[in-house]
C-alpha cells in the first residue's frame, strides 16, 4: 500500500490544523454560515437532514487492517457505532458533532485517511476496480495511476475552483469493467498496444445526474508518459469552455455533448502539446516509485485440500463460495467479497464492530489489505483458499457471510430522505423490502445475475440509470412515487436504462419489482440467460406487459 | 396571482449538534415539532424568519417549512420531509424518535 511520505503527512497535519481553527471561529461567530460553508465542505463535512455527515476517502477503495480499524473508532467515538460504505468508495459518517469533527480528522490523520476534495468543486476521491491488484482478467493493477492522479489532483492550484465536481476512475480491466468508468468526467482503461506497451484508454464525458451520459472515448491509447500532461490539458480545457452559468450544464459532460467529442479532442490536443514539455518526467519517476508500494503481497503455497474438503461437504458454504467468490491471479487464491447487504439490513452500512472483524480477517488472512467497491461490499483481495473455511465461519459470527454478491438482493442504494436532504424520496427501505422479499421467495440464486440500483433523487447517486433495473424515488405532489427503468449497464457495454412507464407509490413498488422479474423468469430462454440479455433480447414492450397488467387488460 | 400563504414553522438545524430545531414563539429554539409556534401570518413568518437568520452562531440553514395543527392545536407536518426531519430516518431508531 502507498505509504504517506513526510511532505504529505506535513500537508495533511497542516490542513487539519487550519480546519480545526475554521471550525473555531464558526464556532464564536467570526465565521458566518456562508463562509463556513466552502470550507467545511472542502473538508467533507456536509449538513443532512439530522445532523451533520462526515465524508472520508478511502482512495481506490483500498484499506488497510489499521485503517479499518480506525474507522471503526470513528463510528464509536463519535458516532452510532456504525459507517455508511458508498457508491464512491468512500466512508460517511451520518451523525457526527460539528465540533468533535476536527478530533475525528486527526483520528483519521493517524492512519493516513482523511476527507479532502470529498466534496466541492475540486477533482474528487479517485475511485478504481476494486479487484485491483488480484483480478485475473486485469492488464495491469490501476492503484498505481490512482495513486499518482491523486497525488496530481489534491490541491492542485488550477484545480480549486473548477465549473463543478469532476470525478475520474481507473480500471486495469477493460473487458470486465468493475469501475463504472464510463459514467465518469474521466475514465481510464489501462490498455497495451500492439507493441505491448502500457498505456491508457481515455473516456470522458460520461455522468449521471439529471442528464445522464455514457463516456466517449477521447483517445485510444495514450502513453505512460504522457498520462499526467494529457489529463491535465483535458481539465483545463473544461475549466475554461465548461458552463460556469449554469450547475445543470457544468458537467464536463455537457462540454462534450455541446462543443462534440471532436471539438474537444482538438482542443485538448494543442493543450497537450503545450503542456507536455512543462512535465519533464518528473511524473514518470513518481510513478516508478508509487508502483513499488503495490507489489504483490508474498503468496504463500500450500495445499487447497481444506478448501474443496468443506465446498463438498457444507452447502452453505458451497452456496457462499459460489456467489461472493471470484477469480484470483493466482490460481490457489481468491477474491473475497463480503456482503454488507444482508437481506433486510441497511445496504452499505457496516457496524463497528463487524468493521473490527473485517480487519482481523485481512490481518490474519488477507495480506492487511481490504478494498471498498462502488456496490458498497468489502472486499478481501488476496486470500489462500485453505483459508476460506475458517474466514466464512468468523463472517458467520458477525452476521457477514450472505450470499449474495451480484444477485438481486446486492442492492444499490443511496442514503436517500432517510439521510439526505436533497432527497425527493427515500431509497434506503425499498432495498431493504426488494432484498426480504426476494429471500422470502428463496428465488434469487434462480434468478440469477441482476442488479438493482436505487437513488433518492435526479441526483443520481445509487447509479440508477446503469441498474439492470434502476429504480428512482420522486416526491409527485408531496407523496413518494418511484419510476423504474430497465436495460442500464455498468460495465464496458455501458447504458442508460430506459423508462418503463408511469411510476409507482412507495407501497406498490416492491410488487412492481416482483411483477418484473416474475416477467424475466418467463421470459428468459433458459437459466444461462442473465436478466440484462432478455431484456436486451426482447425489449421493453413485454416487460411492460407484466409491470403493468391492468393497462394489459383494459387495451385487450 | 401570488398563491395563498400557508401557515407554516421556523426551522433549522443546530450548529453545533447539527439536529433539526424550531422557533417558539418567545423566539427560543426548540428541538420538538409540538413546541414551536406555527405561524400564520406572511409578514409576520418573514420577519421572524430575517430575526431568526441573524442568529449564525447558534443555527445553520434557516427557512420556513409547511406545517398545520393536528388534533391537539399543535403544529405538525403537512409534507414527509419535514416529517422525517421531526422523526428521524425509517432504516434506524436513531435521531429525534429515539431521544423523545
Ligand atoms: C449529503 C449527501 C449527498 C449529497 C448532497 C450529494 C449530492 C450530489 C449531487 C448534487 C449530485 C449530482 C451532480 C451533478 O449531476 O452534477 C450527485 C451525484 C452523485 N453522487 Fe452524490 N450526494 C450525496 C451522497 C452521495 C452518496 C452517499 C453517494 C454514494 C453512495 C454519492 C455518489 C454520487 C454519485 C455516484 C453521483 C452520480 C455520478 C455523477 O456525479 O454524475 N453521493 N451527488
Ligand atoms: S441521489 Fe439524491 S437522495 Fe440520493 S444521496 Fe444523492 S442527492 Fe441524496
Amino acid at each position: 500500500m502507498y505509504q504517506y511520505n513526510d511532505f504529505d503527512s506535513a500537508f495533511l497535519a497542516e490542513r487539519n490544523v487550519q480546519f480545526r481553527a475554521q471550525v473555531a471561529r464558526r464556532i464564536d461567530g467570526s465565521l458566518t454560515e456562508d463562509e463556513f460553508k466552502p470550507l467545511r465542505l472542502m473538508n467533507g463535512l456536509y449538513l443532512q437532514l439530522h445532523a451533520y455527515m462526515l465524508r472520508v476517502a478511502i482512495p481506490y477503495g483500498t484499506l488497510s487492517s489499521a485503517q479499518m480499524d480506525k474507522l471503526a473508532l470513528l463510528a464509536e467515538k463519535w458516532d452510532k457505532g456504525y459507517g455508511h460504505f458508498t457508491t464512491r468508495q468512500n466512508i460517511q459518517y451520518n451523525w457526527p458533532k460539528l465540533n468533535d469533527v476536527p478530533d475525528m480528522l486527526d483520528a483519521l490523520a493517524e492512519v493516513n485517511l482523511h476527507a479532502i476534495q470529498t466534496s466541492g468543486n475540486t477533482i474528487r476521491n479517485v475511485t478504481a476496480d476494486h479487484f485491483a491488484g488480484a483480478a485475473a482478467d486485469e492488464v495491469a493493477d490501476p492503484r498505481p495511476v490512482a495513486e499518482l492522479i491523486r497525488q496530481w489532483s489534491t490541491d492542485h492550484p488550477e484545480f480549486q475552483a473548477l465549473p463543478r465536481k469532476f470525478k475520474i476512475a481507473v480500471s486495469g480491466a477493460i473487458e470486465n469493467d468493475r469501475a463504472v468508468i464510463k459514467a465518469h468526467d474521466i475514465g481510464l482503461y489501462i490498455v497495451k498496444n500492439d507493441a505491448g506497451e502500457i498505456g491508457y484508454q481515455i473516456v470522458v464525458g460520461g455522468g449521471l445526474g439529471r442528464t445522464p451520459m455514457i463516456g466517449k472515448t477521447l483517445k485510444e491509447f495514450v502513453k505512460q508518459e504522457d498520462l499526467l500532461s494529457y489529463l491535465e490539458a483535458t481539465v483545463s480545457v473544461w475549466n475554461l469552455l465548461g458552463r460556469r452559468d449554469n450547475k445543470y450544464k457544468a458537467r464536463i459532460k455537457i462540454t462534450v455533448h455541446e462543443h462534440g467529442i471532436e471539438e474537444i479532442r482538438q482542443r485538448v490536443e494543442d493543450r497537450f502539446q503545450l503542456i507536455r514539455p512543462t512535465f519533464g518526467g518528473f511524473d514518470v519517476e513518481l510513478l516508478k516509485e508509487i508502483e513499488t508500494f503495490f507489489a504483490n503481497p508474498t503468496f504463500k503455497s500450500a495445499s487447497t485440500d481444506t478448501y474443496t474438503a468443506a465446498y463438498d461437504a457444507d452447502p452453505l458454504f458451497r452456496s457462499w463460495a459460489d456467489a461472493n467468490l471470484a477469480t484470483h491471479k493466482n490460481a490457489d487464491y481468491s477474491i473475497v467479497t463480503i456482503s454488507l447487504k444482508k437481506h433486510g439490513d441497511t445496504p452499505g452500512d457496516a457496524s463497528a464492530d463487524q468493521m473490527r472483524a473485517m480487519a482481523e480477517l485481512a490481518r490474519l488472512y488477507g495480506h492487511d489489505e481490504l478494498r471498498i467497491s462502488h456496490e458498497q461490499n468489502v472486499i478481501l483481495p488476496h486470500v489462500h483458499k485453505s483459508d476460506l473455511p475458517a474466514i466464512y465461519a468468523a463472517l458467520k459470527e458477525h452476521e457477514l457471510h450472505t450470499a449474495n454478491i451480484g444477485l438481486i438482493s446486492d442492492i444499490i442504494a443511496c442514503p436517500g430522505m432517510d439521510y439526505c436532504a436533497l432527497a425527493t424520496a427515500r431509497s434506503i427501505p425499498v432495498a431493504q423490502q426488494i432484498a426480504t422479499r426476494f429471500d422470502e421467495l428463496k428465488l434469487e440464486h434462480e434468478i440469477g445475475h441482476l442488479q438493482i440500483k436505487i437513488s433518492g433523487c435526479i441526483n443520481a447517486c445509487g447509479h440508477h440509470h446503469v441498474g439492470h433495473i434502476g429504480i428512482l424515488g420522486l416526491d409527485r405532489a408531496g407523496v413518494e412515487n418511484y419510476q423504474i427503468t430497465l436495460g442500464g449497464d455498468a460495465t464496458n457495454s455501458a447504458a442508460v436504462g430506459q423508462r418503463v412507464g408511469p411510476g409507482f407509490a412507495y407501497d406498490e413498488i416492491v410488487p412492481a419489482i416482483e411483477r418484473t422479474v416474475q416477467g424475466y423468469l418467463e421470459l428468459r430462454e433458459d437459466e444461462n440467460e442473465t436478466f440484462i440479455q432478455t431484456f436486451n433480447r426482447v425489449g421493453m414492450a413485454p416487460f411492460k406487459a407484466f409491470i403493468y397488467p391492468e393497462a394489459q387488460a383494459n387495451a385487450a | 396571482m401570488a398563491r395563498a400563504f400557508t401557515p407554516k414553522v421556523i426551522t433549522a438545524n443546530h450548529l453545533l449538534e447539527g439536529d433539526v430545531i424550531y422557533m417558539t414563539d418567545t423566539g427560543e429554539w426548540t428541538r420538538e415539532l409540538c413546541n414551536a409556534v406555527l405561524l400564520t401570518d406572511e409578514a409576520d413568518a418573514d420577519l421572524r424568519l430575517l430575526e431568526a437568520q441573524q442568529q449564525v452562531d447558534e443555527v445553520v440553514g434557516v427557512y420556513l417549512a409547511d406545517a398545520k395543527t393536528d388534533d391537539n392545536g399543535n403544529p405538525t407536518p403537512t409534507h414527509f420531509r419535514e416529517e422525517f426531519r421531526r422523526t428521524g430516518p425509517s432504516n434506524y431508531f436513531h435521531g429525534k424518535q429515539a431521544e423523545a
